[in-house]
């Protein structure tokens, strides 16, 4: 028994067993937003999925935007700088707070 | 010889009741039955320079089944007996290393048949794996004789093509693609047909074939100053070497699932098994490529081979399916000649 099961996601719809039209409609909502053609194609969402997905690190995500990018043609050099571009802004939004940093140091006369 | 090899029908262990194809069509309101008999498919030889990862034909350098002149010449007089079979697609293994290749296209192509040859890109740079035997005479020949080549390319990249179809394919095939375009493959106007075929690296769906096909274009032009006319998109099938290769990651089922669950009845009406029949290398027939890698051959009071080839009896049999037939029907669709919705 592990917190994450693989074959849990298939149940996600389970989660509607309670205020199940709250659920229909996030699950309107993330399929249109995600799963159909737009201003973004269908590759270009499953990419940017994917990118948050490990951003959250949510497993279940990470296998399904996996085979999403697969099955819209990505390749690994694709997929993997979509990790990349995730993992470059969670640097940047580290380090971009320094300046918050250096405020607090300036009001206490330390810089 | 062609004659003798006739096996009883058994379908047990084809159908799993998880995915009992049969009933889905039943339950969509489908009737999918013959409707003509448009291509002749030939499966010539087994023996291939490649050991392909997906192969349903479990297809390579050792296998030794091949087509004998009685059954290449039963083929041809069928051809010749039926103005409505139209085409003749030849395929394998490595269809070009039957020693009665040359002669099945020459003789066809007299006919005025459209011929078609799956043709695999690197036999022409490999030859015959058991005899040596050089095979740079290919595109000359097929521009010759005004085959249509249809040559698998899982990618245009060599990491997804090499690591299905083998170490340095990507390589050879981009050098096959190349000669065929300088003989007019694949260029306006000369009418000779270079189609490509993608199939998924993997336990996947393929994706929008259209889109693919726009990719493959624009990379193996950027790249490589490539042209090629269509992009057909394949799924895989669930059977022999790519269904050992599921259940060895633990995927089959999930792998079935998918396919199951993205049964399209527009896809099921386009299904190529309505308007083809598929002969084996001794000669037996079946509905397609698939059930004759299964064994399963057409039964309709009898087994049907080329030396008893009935065309009024065939456009009125039943169909035989099972559970792989869910890789024809999921998503777009997928046949020979790409997606069928």
């Amino acid at each position: 028994m592990h917190y994450y099961e693989s074959d849990d996601l298939k149940r996600f719809g389970e989660v509607g067993r309670f205020s199940g039209e709250l659920m229909n409609k996030f699950f309107d909502y993330y399929n249109t937003a995600t799963g159909q053609e737009g201003a973004l194609t269908k590759r270009e969402k499953a990419l940017i999925a994917l990118a948050v997905a490990h951003l959250k690190q949510c497993p279940y995500c990470i296998d399904a935007f996996t085979t999403s990018c697969l099955e819209t043609g990505c390749n690994p050099d694709q997929m993997t700088e979509a990790i990349h571009v995730a993992s470059a802004m969670e640097a940047g939004i580290t380090l971009v707070h320094g300046v918050q940093m250096h405020n607090a140091m300036k009001r206490q006369g330390a810089l | 010889m062609s004659q003798t090899v006739i096996l009883a029908p058994e379908l047990e262990g084809y159908e799993s009741s998880n995915f009992n194809f049969e009933a889905t069509v039943k339950e969509q309101g489908l009737s999918l039955e013959p409707v003509s008999i448009e291509t002749l498919q030939v499966n010539i030889t087994k023996l291939c320079n490649q050991a392909c990862l997906h192969c349903h034909v479990d297809a390579g350098p050792k296998r030794t089944e091949q087509m004998d002149l009685a059954t290449v010449e039963r083929c041809l007089e069928i051809l010749h007996e039926h103005d409505s079979i139209k085409n003749l697609d030849i395929t394998g293994g490595a269809p070009e290393l039957s020693p009665y290749f040359d002669y099945m296209v020459i003789e066809a192509r007299k006919m005025g048949k459209h011929v078609m040859v799956r043709h695999n890109l690197t036999v022409t740079w490999d030859g015959n794996p058991r005899t040596g035997e050089q095979k740079m005479y290919l595109p000359d020949f097929f521009a010759e004789h005004g085959l249509e080549v249809i040559s698998s390319l899982p990618y245009y990249q060599e990491y997804f093509t090499d690591k299905q179809r083998g170490k340095g394919v990507f390589e050879k095939s981009i050098d096959s693609l190349r000669l065929l375009n300088e003989k007019g493959y694949g260029k306006e106007d000369t009418g000779l047909l270079l189609n490509l075929v993608y199939n998924p690296v993997g336990a996947f769906l393929p994706g929008d074939q259209a889109g693919l096909e726009a990719d493959f274009k624009r990379e193996l032009w950027d790249k490589y100053e490539i042209v090629f006319n269509n992009l057909f998109t394949i799924t895989n099938m669930p059977i022999h070497r790519f269904k050992t290769q599921l259940k060895q990651l633990g995927g089959y089922e999930d792998y079935m699932t998918r396919l199951a669950g993205a049964f399209n009845p527009g896809a099921a009406e386009g299904i190529m098994c309505r308007s083809l029949i598929s002969v084996g290398w001794d000669g037996r027939i079946f509905d397609c490529d698939f059930n004759q890698m299964l064994d399963m051959q057409i039964y309709n009071g009898k087994l049907n081979t080329v030396f008893n080839f009935d065309y009024n009896e065939l456009v009125q049999r039943n169909i035989r399916f099972a559970a792989h037939c869910f890789g024809c029907t999921a998503g777009a669709g997928s046949s020979c000649g790409g997606a069928t919705a």
